[in-house]
This record gives structure tokens, C-alpha cells and sequence, in this order.
């Protein structure tokens, strides 16, 4: 099926390639970037082996090569689908990616030195899953790139994507426990050795919906509104979806016992509303209902447990994780929360340096608690890196939705590097004892599947937006001929774009 | 292993990664400025070192070409359209390419045509017209650089 759409754009771009010279793909600089990553990634490698063997093995630098080659393969992808993409998104995800296989991979080398087992083989262990699953979300990029040509296609499936998105959020909800129950989260769908986690899906599916919902009630709700106290408060009817979706996040928060998912989704809908409006009315309103219902789910959970217990667990450790009651808890206890903090303390500014830490000491090293991990061995300084990484990959992002010349692509692209960097917030701040915790993800950084992809297919989408975004607006004509499809009417005026002086 | 091959590697890590960061934030900046650097840098050479005969009246179209569409005036001033080879129509209807809400505009007011890099106005029988500078508009009239288009209270100019 791509066959008839992969020969139109090609000759076209290449020829406009050639009539603006002023404008470059960057496409080199991309490739420099992504040898770098993976340079660092190979100097992580020998020197875990430095401190867990004694002696760099001549073949350190595999899984490097190996995860390399993974990337270089989508880079060609880029190179060819999506010319004009941003250089940076991709080698710094890639940065964060290899080096999250690199510490597993060190967690695994330190597991079979323990038990004095053979060393594990490059496709062996969480590493070499997460090495697999790093294929399978790299293939799913390439294939999103492949087959969206122009991400407008997206808003006709706007309505689609929404139920799935709340489907796909509601199924951990409604199975029983035994299936979707994790460490008292229920996020989960369980089947046999495979969890899925399908609210990471969920939320590529409701940034698009939000997108277009908000892209045809952008009037209405930024130019009818009361002035109080200097604040523009909109009218009660054009209130109802936040309402709605507040609500319907504080059910994930009651149902699926988890803060950072229900923070996740209403964040993303108060942001994008503000995008799209303009006013900080929505940010106010939204900071206010999210902390109002926090809080009353704190003092329910106190008063009447039951759904709210969790929670309220969780609120109390996060006030005084270090005393004595808190650490003996029965439910929920704060031994996950100052193994981590203890963690971060002993890396100190620089670290013991990566493979001479003892991160088996935190407990789910591997997943929500990774970053506590890579702290202790790469220390402040390393993780701080790390994080600047994350900032240029948001900051990537709100650029392409700054320059992309129509709203829909606006709001999706700004809608999906809020969640980023908010996902980001919610673990790390959660670690570090800024927020109760909640079990989320370190979006590239942690095991498993189902972030990886979700995030992949994230930042594919960004790579397509930023691609329309710098790529020169002399494509009218291609647009229209030989281009695959033609722009919904519902985003009319697209093609301007206000400068406001 | 020596105790100081590891702190150098330790070390040696970090400065790597935040090497990585500096580099990362190079290629943003350059990014950001591409756009004013290349003119200026891809511009003049060509014109000193280039094929002479054949190069000139090239560039010289191209030093004249417009780049861009300015709103100077009215509700959307400031807006700005990088100019292609496509046509650019203007009008209140929604397909326009520049939609402008002017009580004087039509709804299918006026385009602009690009012919040999030479942009042309064109009034498309509108009801009250279309001005180039103080001239009303007739029939397709080649648009100088920097000369006001008036189309009901708005007005818009070409740019390089």
C-alpha cells in the first residue's frame, strides 16, 4: 500500500532540495550527532566493564554497535521520508535509549557475577529484551513515518483515536486485579509473560482528539469569557470538557490507584486547551481543580480509605519518608522511596563512576526507579546531562509547534513534548522526593515494551511535524497535485502563519 | 585495573556527556540562525566567483525575487506568507490562502501570480477593488518589491 505513495513525494523533494540552497535537511549533522550518542554509550559500556571484570573485553563495544545500527537504520528512514526533520530529536532519544540498554545491561552483567553464572549473551537477559524491544519500536517509527506522509491525515481520525484513547485508558479500570494489578497500580493487561501497558498508548491517541476538538472550539472558548480580578474566566457551557476530562481523570486516579497517570492526562488536556487559547485563565483553573481533587483524595483516603487508601499511602510517605513509621508501614511503605533517595545521595556530585555502584540496593532499578539508579553511578553532574537531554528533546518539540504553519499540527506537537517533559517531571520528581511518587515510567530510559514504543511512536510524530515545519513552504503544488492527501476543510487558513509583531 | 584508569573513565564519561549536550545545543543554534547566515554567505560568493555570462541575470532575478508576503495593515498585520511558485489568492472566503475578515474585501478578492519570478496582482472582479500603490487594479499588474497592495482596509507588500 505505500508503493503508489512513496514515488509522488519523492522526486518532488528532492527537487525542491535543489531550488532552495539556503535552506538545509541537516541530515549529516543528525548522523555526526547519532555516531556521538553512540560513542558515549560504547565509553558507558567499557567502563562498566572496567569496574565489574577488572578488564575491558575486546568485544565491550557490541550492544553499542548493535543499538547503533538500530538507529542508523531509522536515520535512513528520516533521510528519506522526512527530509527536513529536526537533526537533534533523534540522536539525543537515541543518547537516552542507548544508554538506558547499556545500564540494564550493566544490572545484568552484575546479576550473573553474583551468582556466578556465565556472562549473559548481547540478546540475553532484560537487556537483550529491551535491545528487541528498542527493534520493535524503531520499526513502529519507521512505519508511522513511512505511512503519514502529512500529519493532517491524523485529524480525520480524530474522533477514532479519541475513544480509543479512553478505551484503551479504561481497560486496566474495568479487569479484575489479577490481570491488570502491578505493585497496587492497576495499569496493566497481563497476559502471561507479556504486560502491556495500554494508558501509554492511550495518550498519543487523546493528544490528536484534543487536537482537533480544540482546533474547532478555539474561538469559542478564548473569545467568550467573563473578566474577574483581571483573569478571563470562561463560560460555564464551554467549561464542560475540561470538567468532564478532570473528572474522568480522577476516576483513573481511583480506579488504577495511580497519581502520575490521572496528573499525565489532565496536564496534557489543561496544556493543550492553553495552547490553543492562549489564556492562563485554563492554566489557573486547571492548577486549581488538579490540587482541589488531590487533596480531597488525600483527606477522603485519611477519612474513608477504601479506593482513596493508596493514595493517602502514598501522600504520608512522600511527607516524611525517613521516619520510623513510614518506613514500617503496612501498605505502601517508603523503603522503595529512601533507597532511591540513599542512592542519589552516595553518586554525590560525580558518581562512583558507571558499573561501581550498587543499584540492587533500590528496589525496581529496572523500571520506575532507573534514573535513582544511573544517579548513583553517574552522579548530579551525569544526570543533570541526562535531563538537559530531555529539555532539548521538549524544547525540540514546542519549536516544531511553534514553526508548523496549522493549528492541528500545533497542538498535537506541542500537546506530545508537554507529556514528554510532564511524564519526566512526574517519575523524576517522584524520585526524588518532590512529588509523591507514582509509578511511572522514564520514558527511553526504563525497561519494558510498552513506554519504549509509545514513545518512539512520539517522537516519530514529532519528526514528521518538524519535517512539515522546516521544510520550505514552496510545496503548494505538490500539496495539491501529487501530494497523497488533501487538507481536511475543518483546518481552513492553514497555511498562514501569524508573526505577531 | 588501575585505580586511575577508572577515575579517568569515570570522568571521563561525564565530560563526554556533556560534551554531547554542548554539541547538541550547537546544532540548535546553528538551526536557528541558518536562515539569515545562508543568504549571506551563499549569496555572495556565487555572485563574484560565478560564470559570469550566464550567472548574472540569474542572480540578479534572484536578488530582486520576492521571498515573502507582509500584511502591513489591518486585522492580521504582521502576518507573513513565504512566498512559492504557487499562486496566492486573497479573500474572505475560507479556501483563500490569505483569509482576511474585511468588511471591504470579497469573499474571492484578489491573487497574486508568480511568472518568470515576476509577481502579478490580479483583481478577480471584486467589489471594491483592488489597489496597487493609489492605482486601481484592472487587469494582471506586475507587483514591484515594497509597494503597498490595498485590498479594503488592508494593505500588503512584497519582501525579499
Amino acid at each position: 500500500m505505500t508503493a503508489s505513495a512513496v514515488p509522488a513525494p519523492t522526486p518532488a523533494s528532492t527537487g525542491e532540495m535543489s531550488r532552495i540552497r539556503g535552506l538545509k535537511t541537516r541530515r549529516n549533522a543528525e548522523l555526526g550527532l547519532l555516531v556521538f550518542a553512540m560513542l558515549l554509550v560504547a565509553a558507558f559500556g567499557a567502563t562498566v566493564e572496567a569496574n565489574q571484570f577488572d578488564e575491558i573485553r575486546p568485544n565491550f563495544w557490541v550492544p553499542a554497535a548493535l543499538i547503533g545500527l538500530l538507529f542508523f537504520g531509522l536515520h535512513m528512514v528520516v533521510r528519506f521520508t522526512a527530509p527536513f526533520a529536526d537533526p537533534v530529536l533523534l540522536p539525543s532519544v537515541a543518547l537516552l535509549n542507548g544508554i538506558g540498554v547499556a545500564f540494564l545491561r550493566r544490572l545484568d552483567l552484575e546479576n550473573a557475577i553474583a551468582n556466578k553464572l556465565a556472562v549473559p549473551g548481547f540478546f540475553a537477559e532484560t537487556s537483550g529484551r529491551q535491545l528487541a524491544w528498542t527493534l520493535l519500536s524503531l520499526i513502529l517509527a519507521a512505519v508511522l513515518l513511512l505511512l503519514l506522509r502529512d500529519h493532517r491525515v491524523v485529524s480525520r481520525y480524530a474522533y477514532t483515536l479519541g475513544l480509543v484513547g479512553i478505551v484503551l485508558m479504561m481497560i486496566p479500570a474495568v479487569l479484575p486485579a489479577s490481570i491488570s494489578e502491578v505493585n497496587g497500580a492497576k495499569l496493566w493487561i497481563r497476559l502471561g509473560s507479556v504486560s502491556i501497558q495500554p494508558g501509554e498508548f492511550a495518550k498519543l491517541a487523546l493528544v490528536s482528539f484534543f487536537a482537533y476538538y480544540l482546533v474547532r472550539k478555539r474561538e469559542v472558548l478564548s473569545l467568550a469569557s467573563h473578566r474577574v480580578l483581571g483573569i478571563d474566566f470562561p463560560r460555564g457551557r464551554d467549561l464542560g470538557p475540561v470538567l468532564t476530562v478532570w473528572l474522568f481523570s480522577l476516576l483513573v486516579l481511583v480506579f488504577e490507584k495511580d497519581l502520575g497517570t490521572a496528573l499525565l492526562y489532565f496536564g496534557l488536556f489543561v496544556v493543550t486547551l492553553y495552547v490553543a487559547t492562549e489564556r492562563s485563565s485554563w492554566l489557573i483553573i486547571g492548577l486549581i481543580l488538579f490540587f482541589g481533587g488531590v487533596y480531597v483524595a488525600y483527606l477522603l483516603g485519611d477519612l474513608v480509605g477504601g479506593p482513596f487508601a493508596n493514595f493517602y499511602d502514598r501522600a504520608e510517605v512522600w511527607l516524611d519518608p525517613f521516619s520510623q513509621a513510614n518506613y514500617e508501614r503496612k501498605s505502601g511503605n517508603s523503603f522503595q522511596l529512601v533507597q532511591g533517595l540513599l542512592g542519589l545521595g552516595t553518586g554525590g556530585l560525580f558518581g562512583t563512576g558507571p558499573g561501581a555502584g550498587s543499584p540492587f540496593k533500590v528496589p525496581e532499578v529496572r523500571t520506575d526507579f532507573i534514573f535513582a539508579g544511573l544517579g548513583e553511578e553517574i552522579g548530579l553532574f551525569g544526570l543533570s546531562a541526562l535531563l538537559i537531554v530531555y529539555l532539548l528533546i521538549v524544547e525540540r518539540g514546542l519549536h516544531a509547534a511553534l514553526a508548523v504553519r496549522d493549528s492541528f499540527g500545533k497542538l498535537v506537537a506541542g500537546g506530545l513534548a508537554f507529556t514528554l517533559g510532564l511524564q519526566v517531571f512526574v517519575i523524576l520528581g517522584g524520585i526524588t522526593g518532590l512529588i509523591p511518587l507514582t509509578g511511572q515510567t522514564t520514558p527511553f530510559l526504563s525497561a519494558g515494551g510498552s513506554s519504549l514504543m509509545a514513545n518512539w511512536l512520539l517522537i516519530a510524530m514529532l519528526l514528521r511535524i518538524s519535517d512539515a515545519a522546516r521544510r520550505p513552504a514552496t510545496s503548494g503544488p505538490e500539496r495539491a497535485g501529487g501530494g497523497p492527501k488533501k487538507a481536511p476543510t475543518q483546518l481552513h487558513g492553514a497555511m498562514t502563519e501569524v508573526i505577531k509583531p | 585495573m588501575p585505580e586511575f584508569v577508572l577515575t579517568v573513565a569515570r570522568f571521563g564519561f561525564l565530560i563526554l556527556l556533556w560534551i554531547f549536550v554542548f554539541t547538541v545545543v550547537g546544532v540548535i543554534r546553528r538551526d536557528l540562525f541558518t536562515g539569515g547566515r545562508s543568504k549571506s554567505i551563499v549569496a555572495s560568493p556565487r555572485g563574484v566567483g560565478g560564470a559570469v555570462l550566464q550567472g548574472r541575470p540569474a542572480k540578479v532575478k534572484r536578488g530582486k525575487a520576492a521571498r515573502q508576503l507582509v500584511v502591513t495593515a489591518g486585522n492580521l498585520a504582521g502576518t507573513r506568507i513565504t512566498l512559492g511558485e504557487a499562486p496566492i489568492t486573497i479573500g474572505r472566503a475560507e479556501d483563500s490562502t490569505l483569509v482576511i475578515t474585511d468588511d471591504f474585501a470579497s469573499a474571492r478578492h484578489a491573487r497574486l501570480v508568480a511568472r518568470d519570478g515576476q509577481w502579478f496582482v490580479e483583481d478577480l472582479g471584486s467589489t471594491n477593488g483592488t489597489y496597487l500603490d493609489r492605482g486601481k487594479v484592472s487587469g494582471p499588474t506586475p507587483v514591484p518589491l515594497g509597494v503597498p497592495i490595498r485590498i479594503g482596509r488592508t494593505s500588503l507588500e512584497l519582501r525579499p
